[in-house]
């Protein structure tokens, strides 16, 4: 016991004298929450949209004044003619044009009528794509309105749409869990494995093996103090995400610390798999970059997994982080108790067991 | 020269085609200073680091204070020191938590610590380096320390590779002087060196070429055998015919 508290002892002072880590472990979570969710933003805003009105009516008038006092459109000018409209697309000041035809109004209600026509620069596809929708929305609204007021018993709305648990559809609610686990993905996996090559390398890892510590205490006193760092940070982004984007969690913050730590325990464990392989710092960060990009491209961190191809999706199931992406987001969101979540944990539980065994046999004194 | 604290028979270590160690055979008693010497390559960290627990012979068997270097390796480590060729203490921790550190792996209770740390301390001359971080001190400083902290806990044998490589003179004296006292007090030391001016120091000598051990004896009884002037001499007829190494 006395060995194991002195090694902790060691290893806190070495975090303590190194000139960069006790400072990277308290930026990188706030810096990371503070500025990451203004970038990863999914939300379109600014879509320019110029009109090209041809039917000159009241109903036209309408649909125009209804997208100038939309938030998410900008209206950037009316013209009478397409091909103006056209050019200023090619030139790239619009980027979605509405044109309503002749006779719009006239013929609203005949089948055959010439119909609204919406053209979008698709180059960058997702602010085509939700432009586009929030035009139809826009115009959707606008003719139901009119409906209703020339015969107002007919029932007003066709299609009503709810957002359940992120009512304002804000990416950044839903982004904010991913990268608390990127988080920690860097902060428990990168820094014990870096910590133990780095022995490696120094050659105090020889002193260690040829005196009789035990394995286990070893490792524990290395892993002990990011377990630490890491319920720390999560902390800290918690907090972040509280005070600067009013997210609080719905579910049981509880459940929340209970998931981080087996999530820390997986990840560390991973770690240490990976320093026990490799000699040099170099090929740490090599092998832990290479499993982190798969982590962090297929486990539904950044683009949902439902939306991959299957093949895929099947190799998300040997993925732990996978795991923990749901439990974080379902629980910060929806407010999801353990029983609706508990396949979820019992994965997470089969990964801590096997990584830790891994490391555990991986590490040897003698070779 | 009763007592035999190491014991080697037949040892072997190959890796993949390559015979590091070859069928190796030596005995070392009690309070010896055992010189373990060869050229670079010749296979002496190899074999040192089978009898410290580090690694597996391939074939053949050894004893070290008594217990098995196959299956008792974690046995074997609490009765000996070990310092290797490069240095390795923790450069960003003091002198005294160095110290403290490896006393307590080595099982010291905190009153014998403290008793311990003044000790060496006063030995070293280092009583006012207490608290300076270990990365700042010199090479000569740097290699007493490690050997200071190899005799930590007063063990059976010491393993020293190359302790003094690097080290002025006048220091390397110093060190030497720390060896005898410790083998005086009963600890064996086993040392290999490239200084055959050290070696004439060692109780006995051991020069291995190519994995091999060609020659064991005293400096003395050495010198007459390959009628020789110096353990310079020695080295040279013997290493000349190595065939890996530089």
């Amino acid at each position: 016991m006395r060995t194991f508290i002195v090694l902790l002892q060691k290893e806190f002072t070495q975090i303590r004298r190194n000139s960069f880590l006790p400072k990277l472990i308290v930026a990188f979570p706030v810096i990371v929450m503070l500025i990451a969710p203004l970038l990863m933003t999914m939300d379109v805003r600014n879509v320019n949209v110029a009109i090209v009105d041809l039917d000159r009516s009241t109903t036209s008038h309408r649909i125009v004044s209804h997208i100038k006092a939309s938030e998410y459109l900008s209206f950037v000018g009316a013209t009478a003619e397409f091909d103006l409209a056209l050019r200023d697309l090619e030139k790239g000041k619009v980027d979605v044009i509405v044109q309503i035809p002749n006779y719009f109004e006239r013929d609203m209600a005949v089948a055959t009528a010439e119909k609204i026509s919406i053209t979008a620069n698709a180059v960058n596809a997702i602010k085509a794509l939700i432009g586009t929708q929030y035009l139809v929305q826009t115009i959707a609204r606008t003719v139901v309105e009119l409906r209703g007021e020339k015969s107002p018993n007919q029932l007003s709305e066709l299609v009503t749409v709810q957002n359940r648990f992120n009512p304002t559809l804000n990416y950044r609610h839903y982004m904010i869990p991913a990268l608390m686990i990127m988080i920690f993905i860097l902060m428990c996996g990168f820094l014990p494995a870096l910590s133990i090559v780095g022995e490696k390398e120094t050659g105090t890892m020889e002193q260690i093996n040829v005196t009789p510590v035990s394995r286990l205490t070893f490792i524990l006193s290395k892993l002990l103090p990011y377990w630490i760092t890491g319920i720390f940070v999560l902390t800290m982004a918690m907090i972040v995400a509280h005070l600067v984007y009013g997210l609080i969690p719905v579910g049981s913050v509880g459940l929340i610390y209970f998931g981080a730590v087996l999530f820390i325990l997986i990840i560390s464990g991973f770690s240490l798999t990976v320093a026990n392989f490799s000699d040099t710092m170099q090929q740490t960060m090599f092998v832990m970059f290479f499993f982190i990009m798969i982590f962090m491209l297929m486990s539904g961190l950044l683009t949902p997994i439902d939306s991959m191809p299957a093949w895929a999706q099947k190799i998300t199931f040997i993925l732990p982080p996978r795991y923990f992406v749901d439990i974080l987001r379902s629980v910060y969101l929806k407010g999801t108790s353990f029983a609706e979540q508990w396949y979820n944990f019992a994965a997470l539980g089969v990964f801590t067991v096997i990584f830790n065994i891994l490391a555990a046999v991986t590490y040897r004194k003698q070779a | 020269m009763s007592k035999t604290v190491i014991s080697v028979r037949n040892l072997t270590k190959r890796f993949g085609n390559f015979t590091a160690v070859n069928n190796i055979s030596f005995d070392v008693y009690r309070g010896e200073i055992f010189g373990f010497l060869g050229a670079n390559g010749a296979g002496k960290t190899t074999a040192m680091r089978m009898l410290c627990g580090l690694s597996y012979p391939t074939s053949g068997s050894g004893t070290v204070a008594g217990f098995d270097i196959t299956r008792e390796g974690e046995m074997i480590k609490r009765h000996i020191g070990y310092m290797s060729q490069r240095f390795s203490l923790y450069n960003d921790l003091t002198v005294g938590e160095n110290i403290k550190l490896f006393a307590a792996i080595y099982g010291l209770s905190k009153q014998n610590t403290g008793k311990r740390t003044d000790e060496l301390l006063d030995r070293l001359n280092f009583s006012s380096e207490r608290n300076t971080l270990v990365g700042s001190l010199p090479l000569g400083w740097k290699q007493k320390l490690a050997f200071a902290i190899a005799t930590v806990h007063r063990p059976e044998v010491v393993f020293l590779d190359e302790p003094t490589s690097g080290v002025d003179p006048i220091t390397r004296r110093q060190f030497w002087e720390m060896i005898y006292e410790a083998a005086e007090g009963g600890t064996t030391i086993f040392v290999t060196t490239h200084y055959m001016d050290e070696a004439e120091y060692c109780s006995r000598v051991s020069i291995m070429v190519d994995g091999e051990v060609r020659a064991l004896d005293t400096p003395a009884r050495l010198q007459q055998q390959f009628a020789a002037e110096s353990m310079n001499e020695v080295f040279r007829t013997l290493a000349r015919d190595a065939e890996r190494g530089e």
